[in-house]
């Protein structure tokens, strides 16, 4: 990709100040994401991913706040605007897409009032018109009878119709970019397959960025151009998608990489990663990921800096795999 | 809808002579109100004259199937005391109680949604912190004693509100009300305020507890998500759903209201229906307790009736009859 | 720890009320109407000061308030007590048996639960008149139906779990696997509503004693103290309602209190 990307994440921290203590949510993560682009953002759950997500939407709430770091879109520092720049930019040009299609759609209102809303909150247009929006909206992620499905409330669809919804309405403003936090996760298997498809479909047709938000790689490998891989709210690698799943350079990603099933390697124990995910709260300096890791020495107790070992690849380790 | 609109009426049919017979035995065995009506010094004939003149004669069984007749035309006998068909006498008292209740409820809701918001949004702040102490102090304190206290403050210390009666009130459509003039809501004001407060903390109680809820569910952050403003996500989204059990309730506490009531009239001297229950058990006046009684449960069954179809009309979820949703 | 300190502090003036009381109020030969109403702190013509002052027959409103908070403590703990007892039966019973039993239980007390307590109580008063015998009935009338349907709703979950269906694979009697089993599990949530219900059952009885329908003259709550002033306060003589008022708030706010605090303790899923 050439020129400025549309997104820049620099150094983004967020952090929670809670009675407890402060549990460092994200803490130094950075990529970037160009127009059309695919980014998929990658750990395990508690690994920060969706508050990173949120964090550009600026959707923190206290005892949360970011405190530092740059999130560039489209030439605009959002971490400096003030509320209402913030939220006239969300859903409109920037847009999300939440995990459990069964909580995000409010159940008590119907579904073009949840549409329209959006439309209105961000253009000043008629009832007609914005109906107008959400038809063609509903018709782009593949909902049939749309005046029909506009009337109805959420509790009369399915998983995966209601993750559709979402997407329409994601997709109602026409944004530069969605954010999607494994929207996939919570559906059948094979509604999965459509839904990751229609996204996929509708974002190149219009050009809109993604940045897919999973735990899972083997979703990201049909379908991202680059990936992110986080860990314990820090930044642990990325690179293009068959840079990070072909050759992980970070023994996270190498972990995560042999732990997902693969059909050649049928009858095998799956490997995985021994240990657990450790408390952010009690998360001192150092690679987070040392108590886990077999390549890590002494010196891991100090916080490697992230290196470009080869062009648009970038690493956090001290000892990556060859 | 009219299945179900039939089914809820037999049941009520049903709870409605059951209780009227309760009642009956129940009052049927309050001392003998003959005592009390006829002149000390009246003879035994005159005792007697008297006793068949209420019908007090006739054995239990065809006292009560006297008064089932009655009813089911409309007639819930003659108060003993005034001599004037109970019923009337009830209806002539209800648009004053209904009218403190109805106030004292509009009070309690248009301060105990916001207020409830506010606490359930910000339950950490000063704010919001200081408006729980409140509520639970609007629940420990006694509705009787709060009336006490207003009057010793607001009438005898400070003299600005009438303690007792309606006040002028205009006659709109036959029902004499108070709070259309000056004086009428001079007077309406302690009173309502005094009912309101029980019902006042309950509302808020609640509606922090559904915002805390409604905060943290996901169809928030994605109002949010859309770019919505804070009005319309709290406005729209927060409030619809907590208003769910917060109708409910409110149905449901306005029949204890109608009930309280009673203790408030009798503080405040507010000439309702509460009052006159309390003048009909102390003069024995068996067919006014029993007319108020009918009058009453009959209102809570409308009440809970409506509150049944505002209930199916604010959740799309749920449809009356058990009609089945997908 | 406060509400504790306070509620143990107010146990304590009700039960040693004839001993530490500086009169005793309903013993006529003690009183002296020519110290009638008189205001709080006020010295009587035989040079007595009543701290709190004097009603309108010369009664020391500090030894009826001790009195008072006496009989109503009384009237409130006896009443809920009983009626724990019954609901407990009543909800223990329809929970274990299930099927009409528990149709029929929770059908009274859905249909009791429907009215407000306090024109139930009215009525049963209208209809057994004065007496604390009568404000217990009364006060347990209204109040089973509440442990009832808590007791049922935790046994029924209790019911549930493993342990009852081994005590019946076991053959345990059904009487054993119900007082042994189901009821120790059901006693912490019942715990935090008995408390709760005494603060509702002392101002319920206020409530009534004040309309006049509750306690007679000679056995007087808080209630009835408030009540009997009430005709002086628009003459400014607050003091004879307003001091068993503040008695009674007083006492009602400790339970409560107490029992927010016994809430949070009972509850495992707050305790961490």
């Amino acid at each position: 990709m050439s020129g400025d990307p549309l997104l820049r994440v620099e150094g983004l921290r967020m952090h929670f100040f809670t009675k407890a203590g402060v549990v460092k949510a994200v803490d130094d993560v950075s990529f970037s994401v160009g127009r059309g682009e695919i980014l998929g953002l990658v750990g395990e759950s508690g690994s920060g991913k969706s508050m990173t997500g949120y964090s550009i939407l600026g959707l923190i709430d206290p005892p949360g706040r970011i405190v530092d770091g740059r999130i560039d879109f489209d030439g605009i520092d959002l971490t400096r605007l003030d509320a209402a720049a913030w939220r006239a930019i969300r859903g409109n040009r920037i847009a999300m897409i939440f995990q459990d299609p069964m909580m995000t759609l409010n159940p008590v209102l119907r579904i073009d009032t949840q549409i329209i809303e959006a439309v209105q909150a961000h253009a000043d247009v008629s009832r007609e018109s914005a109906i107008a929006r959400a038809r063609e909206a509903l018709v782009r992620v593949g909902i049939a009878s749309p005046d029909e499905r506009l009337r109805a409330y959420p509790h009369q669809f399915s998983g995966g119709m209601r993750q559709r919804v979402a997407i329409a309405i994601a997709l109602v403003n026409g944004p530069d970019l969605i954010i999607a936090d494994e929207p996939t996760t919570a559906l059948d298997v094979t509604i999965q397959g459509q839904i990751l498809f229609e996204m996929q479909k509708v974002c190149r047709e219009s050009g809109t960025a993604l940045i897919w938000i999973t735990h899972d790689l083997s979703v990201i490998a049909g379908l991202a151009d680059e990936v992110c891989v986080m860990y314990a709210g820090r930044f642990v690698e990325s690179g293009t998608v068959a840079d990070i799943l072909d050759r992980p350079l970070h023994p996270y990603s190498r972990g995560l990489i042999d732990s997902v099933p693969s059909r050649n390697e049928r009858g095998r124990p799956l490997r995985q990663i021994p240990g657990m995910t450790p408390s952010l709260l009690s998360l001192g300096p150092g690679c987070p990921f040392r108590e886990r890791c077999t390549s890590a020495s002494p010196r891991c107790v100090e916080s490697p800096d992230v290196t470009e070992p080869s062009p648009g690849r970038r690493l956090r380790c001290f000892h990556p795999s060859a | 809808m009219l299945a179900y609109a039939i089914r809820r009426f037999g049941q009520s049919f049903f709870v409605l002579v059951l209780m009227s017979f309760l009642v009956f035995v129940g009052v049927y065995a309050i001392g003998n109100p003959v005592e009390l009506l006829v002149n000390p010094q009246a003879d035994d004939a005159e005792r007697i004259r008297a006793t068949a003149a209420l019908g007090l004669d006739k054995a239990f069984l065809e006292q009560y199937w006297v008064f089932l007749k009655g009813a089911a035309s409309g007639d819930l006998g003659r108060s003993f005391v005034y001599n004037v068909p109970a019923l009337s006498l009830i209806l002539d008292k209800l648009p004053a109680t209904i009218e403190l209740a109805f106030v004292a409820m509009v009070i309690a809701i248009a301060l105990g949604i916001p207020l409830g918001l506010v606490a359930g949004l910000k339950p950490d702040s000063i704010l919001g912190r200081g408006i729980m102490a409140g509520s639970i102090l609007g629940f420990s304190l006694p509705t009787f004693w709060v009336g006490l206290v207003l009057i010793m403050v607001f009438s005898v210390q400070l003299g600005w509100l009438p303690s007792n009666g309606r006040g002028e009130t205009v006659t709109v459509a036959g029902v004499p009300l108070s709070f259309l003039t000056a004086d009428g809501l001079l007077h309406l004001a302690m009173p309502a305020v005094n009912l309101a407060l029980f019902k006042l903390s309950l509302l808020i109680r609640l509606t922090r507890a559904g915002t805390r809820e409604a905060v943290l569910q996901d169809y928030v952050k994605f109002a949010r998500a859309k770019g919505l403003t804070q009005g319309r996500v709290i406005g729209v989204h927060v409030l619809k759903n907590i208003l769910i059990p917060i109708v409910t309730v409110i149905g449901l506490e306005l029949g204890s209201v109608i009930a309280f009531a009673i203790v408030t009239e009798s503080i405040f001297a507010w000439p309702g229906t509460g009052k006159l229950l309390i003048d009909s058990i102390n003069q024995l006046d068996r067919p006014v307790i029993v007319a108020y009684l009918l009058v009453i449960v009959t209102l809570f069954i409308f009440i809970n009736f409506v509150v049944d179809v505002l209930y199916s009309m604010l959740d799309p979820r749920v449809r009356l009859g058990g009609a089945a949703s997908h | 720890m406060a509400g504790l300190v306070l509620l143990v502090a107010i146990l304590v003036v009700g039960v040693l009320a004839p001993v530490i009381s500086p009169q005793n109020p309903y013993d006529l030969a003690q009183l002296d109407v020519m110290d009638s109403k008189l205001a709080p702190g006020e010295k009587s013509p035989d040079g007595r000061t009543y701290w709190l002052g004097t009603d309108d027959q010369g009664r020391d409103m500090l030894s009826g308030i001790f009195y008072g908070l006496r009989i109503s403590l009384g009237v409130g703990i006896a009443s809920t007590v009983f009626a724990l007892a019954i609901g407990l039966v009543f909800g223990l019973v329809a929970a274990y048996f299930g099927g009409w039993v528990d149709t029929l239980v929770m059908r009274i007390v859905d249909i009791q639960l429907s009215f407000p307590a306090i024109l139930i109580a009215l009525v049963l008063l209208a209809v057994l008149g004065q007496g604390v015998d009568k404000i217990v009935v009364a006060l347990v009338t209204v109040q089973w139906a509440y442990y009832a349907r808590t007791v049922r709703s935790s046994a029924l979950v209790e019911r549930q779990k493993e342990y009852i269906e081994a005590a019946r694979v076991l053959a345990l009697g059904q009487a054993r696997v119900v007082f042994r089993h189901l009821l120790p599990n059901c006693l912490p949530p019942l715990i935090v509503v008995a408390t709760v219900q005494v603060a509702h059952a002392i101002a319920l009885e206020a409530t009534l004693s004040f309309l006049g329908l509750g306690l007679p003259i000679t056995e007087p709550s808080l209630g009835l103290l408030i009540s009997n002033g009430f005709q002086y306060m628009l003459s400014g003589k607050y003091w004879i309602s307003f001091y068993p008022g503040l008695a009674l708030l007083l006492t009602i706010m400790a339970i409560n209190l107490v029992a927010d605090q016994l809430r949070d303790i009972l509850n495992p899923r707050l305790r961490k």
